[in-house]
């Protein structure tokens, strides 16, 4: 055992000590580096090392079992028994709860073959790293002399180990790495008028990043289109989501279909499982154990073996978001997706992509709303109520025509899930969730 | 934590805390200084964390942190270099004071930094007696089954009631190349109550919360809480009677109080220093032009008593202020933190916060406000022929750059022929931010302050804001129904 799994042995062997009838406890320790680069200027320079260790523990009582959690950075052994001990305390003091407790087996065995880190990628090369910030910056600045000050193109690296243990015997470890680029271009009309907008890589390999050139240019493309934008009348139309902001969609189903919203009647698909909830073309995927993936791990925050859970299958609904607790709540198994720190979330999602082109989508939508930028976090999850700030383009007789922007698209998502009437085959990974080009039937979009 | 004295903190009784002295401090900053470094800080923080919950009638977990760590600084120029770790030590300092100083080339002259005496901020805007992290765990608890069992009894559609409390209490000490030597012990507390309401096939939320720089008993008073409670259940219950939101400009009345987030995303954001600086913002070069209406004055003030944006001294250890951004509708100041301020050529603002010591310092916003003006609320409505009335918001987004900001209506309805009419469904209120402001026709007499529940996002940080607002009418803004 090295220093950090000695750690967490340590914490559980102190939970235990301290009368807790069952513990688990994560450990974080990391590195990362973090610079940007405007012009030919160095912004800032980022560095920082990191370690973070959770205990969780539960008490016995009448009918079930209490639970706390306590957490600290300092790992000497004197402050994580005294960790521990706190969380037992803290446990004693709330309510028991038949449903709390570790999961009942299932844990993570096997290889790890998730390729989540490549070793010869740490320590950081950080010299390079600042150097495609840099090439990020030239390039997009020589595409238009439009493109002016900007905030710049920022570079992050970041190395991970966890290590978890429970009561029940179990010891998981893993390292990853993660690498990226975010160029941001701001461009200047004569008028004086601005648009910024960007475009970003990122990957568990520095070998998988799009190059510093291609991610500069593209971002200052994207940041060029939208000079000039205006509103548009207040209408009802098509709206067709890029593959930049489609994604957010998928977010916002996934946190209505989180067990805990579930259980607690707090999300419009609350009663909904086994029905058609969206058109027949969509097929939503989880899947924790995607080969590189950004948000792949052997195994969640419960030592539970991650996996791949199909959440919407040709539109009809097929599986929560669960870990153990949530999944007792429901009397339903765990689905692999706990998050240390309480609660059930998505790794890898993403809406498996369709057949189209998304040049055809623009081309058989007469008149409508291609988006590509969303802001303000305008939706209920409790009634699926969908409001939010717009900008991208307006297509008229069936080409992009024109930018806008000050607009509002808004629908509700239970009806907008059925309207999704195009699927792009243009799947772009470039964070943890993922969608193709997106078409809905209809919103109504508020301008002028 | 161990030995601070309460109220006005001094950092002569921080440093022995975190393990170093000002001759410790000083060969710190002469590591960081044998490069050519404009300025130099170290930023060391000690923050507890406490947080219960209560669902189903149980609080079924509790949970309590301990981060602690030391950022320390390197500016030349516009650079800045940072490093930070979580062991604190000299030699931890030191290791990160010689990555910080990197972004800078050739050697250094040689300074030496002499401390001045530990200062104690100039003012006291949170005596405490007690931390409200060392607060018992049970009290604690107990309070959230009493807002659950009165929740429970206010009306039969209630299906769920949800309350948290959460606690903090922040020990930081700043010591920067230019002599500065201060400590603030920063304590915030926040209770929220959530309901859902059911009725039929429709499911409705309510939510509200309270909280600042207080003490824990202020939260445990009937008073506090059940008002948050029984304002919980009426938006819920309002709610579950909406109608579609219109869609499409339309004159609107914003209540008074938390609609204030208008300012922090119309103006708020676009008037900070670093935007400003780098020319990003919609309202780069603009001070001394028209950017509202007459009659519009906004401040920012970290020196309100007591106010969850409220601060002795910012993360940079300058001292908050009061800044006038826009008097009588005229653009006036940027809010700053050191590094934009001299580069700028202005002086701080006291606007230079960091979420925790693994974070830089930017400019952020404090209690961002509009002054009252002279209208009666009530005039204002009637005002109005047809309209939308919002009184609650979820929370807002802005793109400095093109000025496009949103803020989402939690709570609104229809005006009709200048009276309330009926609760809409939430939506979305879009406007521009240079523009919004100068179509403010009526400012209320009834400025209020929100009730100390906002946080602030930027660049991947959150830091604790307040904002306040009399109700005012706009002209013509964009509201996202979906009621064409």
């Amino acid at each position: 055992m090295d220093e950090l799994q000695d750690a967490v042995a340590h914490a559980l062997e102190h939970a235990r000590k301290a009368g807790a009838y069952a513990a688990d406890v994560g450990l974080t320790a990391g590195e990362s580096f973090e610079a940007r680069v405007r012009g030919a200027e160095i912004d800032f320079v980022k560095q920082s090392r990191e370690r973070s260790l959770g205990v969780r523990v539960f008490y016995g009582g009448r009918g079930g079992l209490s639970s706390a959690t306590t957490r600290t950075n300092d790992l000497t052994p004197r402050v994580i028994a005294g960790v521990a001990a706190d969380a037992v305390a803290l446990a004693r003091a709330t309510v028991p709860d038949p449903c709390a407790g570790l999961p009942d087996g299932g844990f993570a065995s096997g290889p790890n073959d998730l390729e989540l880190f490549e070793p010869c990628d740490h320590p950081f090369d950080t010299e390079a790293r600042i150097a495609s910030a840099r090439e990020a910056e030239a390039s997009a600045r020589a595409v238009d002399p439009r493109i002016a000050d900007s905030d710049g193109s920022q570079v992050d690296s970041g190395w991970s180990r966890i290590v978890y243990g429970n009561s029940a015997g179990f010891l998981g470890d893993y390292e990853s790495g993660r690498h990226s680029l975010m160029a941001e271009s701001l461009a200047r009309s004569a008028d004086g008028k601005m648009q910024r907008d960007i475009w970003y890589t990122a990957s568990r390999r520095l070998a998988g990043l799009e190059p510093g050139a291609s991610v500069g240019v593209k971002s200052a493309k994207r940041a060029l289109r939208k000079l000039g934008a205006r509103r548009v009348p207040t209408c009802e139309a098509p709206v067709i989501f890029d593959p930049l902001v489609a994604p957010s969609l998928l977010r916002q189903l996934a946190g209505c279909l989180s067990g805990y919203a579930v259980y607690r009647g707090a999300s419009f698909l609350a009663s909904r499982m086994g029905e058609r909830i969206a058109a027949p073309g969509v097929t939503i995927v989880d899947d924790g154990r995607r080969v590189g993936g950004l948000a792949s791990r052997p195994f969640d925050g419960e030592g539970l073996a991650t996996r791949r859970n199909v959440l919407v299958e040709q539109g009809r609904l097929r599986s929560w978001l669960l870990d153990t607790y949530a999944a007792r709540k429901l009397g339903l198994a765990s689905t692999g997706s706990a998050v240390r720190g309480g609660g059930a979330s998505t790794t890898n999602l993403w809406l498996e992509p369709g057949t189209l082109s998304p040049e055809t989508i623009v081309t058989s939508t007469p008149r409508g709303l291609y988006v590509t930028e969303l802001i303000g976090q305008g939706f209920n999850p409790v009634t699926g109520d969908y409001s939010r700030g717009a900008s991208g383009l307006w297509i008229e007789n069936s080409e992009l025509a024109f930018p806008v922007d000050e607009i509002t698209i808004a629908g509700n998502l239970g009806e907008m899930l059925k309207q999704i009437d195009a699927i792009g085959n243009d799947l772009l990974w470039l964070g943890s969730a993922a969608a193709p080009t997106l078409r809905i039937a209809r919103m109504t979009i508020a301008g002028s | 934590m161990a030995g601070a004295k309460r109220g006005k903190s001094e950092a002569s009784v921080l440093a022995p805390h975190f393990g170093i002295d000002a001759r410790g401090l000083e060969s710190v900053f002469a590591t960081a200084l044998a490069k050519p470094i404009d300025f130099a800080d170290a930023f060391f923080e000690y923050t507890t964390r406490d947080a219960v919950s209560i669902e189903e009638g149980l609080v079924k977990t509790g949970a309590r942190s301990v981060e602690q760590g030391v950022g320390v600084r390197a500016q030349a120029g516009e650079r800045q270099g940072y490093a930070h770790a979580d062991e604190i030590s000299l030699e931890s300092v030191k290791l990160a004071a010689g990555t910080a100083r990197a972004i800078a080339e050739g050697p250094g002259n040689t300074r030496s930094v002499a401390l001045r005496r530990p200062a104690q901020p100039v003012y006291d805007l949170y005596p405490l007696r007690q931390s409200p992290t060392s607060v018992p765990i049970d009290t604690k608890v107990r309070l959230l089954q009493e807002i659950d069992a009165y929740a429970r009894g206010r009306d039969p559609r209630v299906t769920q009631v949800m309350a948290s409390v959460a606690c903090e209490e922040r020990n930081l000490m700043i010591a920067s190349s230019d002599g500065t030597w201060v400590a603030d012990v920063q304590p915030l507390v926040v209770l929220r109550v959530q309901v859902i309401a059911v009725s039929g096939s429709r499911r409705e939320t309510g939510s509200q919360g309270t909280g600042g720089r207080i003490a824990y008993a202020r939260l445990g008073e009937p008073e506090t809480w059940k008002p948050l409670v029984d304002e919980s259940v009426r938006i819920a219950l309002t709610n579950l009677e909406a109608v579609n939101c219109p869609a499409g400009t339309m004159d609107v009345v914003l209540g008074p109080g938390w609609p204030g987030i208008l300012l922090h995303e119309a103006v708020g954001h676009g008037l900070e220093g670093d935007f400003n600086r780098k020319k990003t913002s919609a309202f780069s070069g603009r001070i001394g032009q028209r950017v509202a209406s007459p009659g519009v004055t906004v401040v920012d003030d970290g020196t309100l008593p007591g106010r969850r944006g409220s601060l002795n001294v910012d993360d940079e250890g300058t001292p908050t202020d009061r800044t006038v951004l826009i008097e009588d509708g005229i653009l006036v100041s940027y809010m700053q933190d050191r590094l934009n301020a001299r580069l700028m050529g202005m002086k701080p603002t006291g606007n230079g916060r960091r979420e925790s010591y693994q974070h830089l310092p930017m400019p952020r916003m404090t209690n961002t406000f509009m002054l009252a003006g002279q209208d009666d609320p009530a005039d204002i409505l009637r005002s109005v022929k047809n309209g939308l009335y919002a009184v609650s918001f979820s929370g807002g987004q802005v793109d400095i750059t093109s000025g496009k900001f949103v803020f989402s209506a939690s709570e609104a309805y229809r005006i009709e022929d200048g009276k309330i009419g009926a609760p809409v469904r939430g939506a979305t209120l879009i406007g521009d931010g240079p523009d919004a402001l100068t179509r403010v026709s009526r400012i209320g007499h009834d400025m209020a302050l929100d009730p100390g529940i906002g946080t602030c996002g930027k660049d991947g940080q959150g830091v604790p804001v307040g904002v306040g607002m009399p109700t005012i009418r706009i002209d013509a803004l964009t509201v996202g129904g979906t009621q064409g």
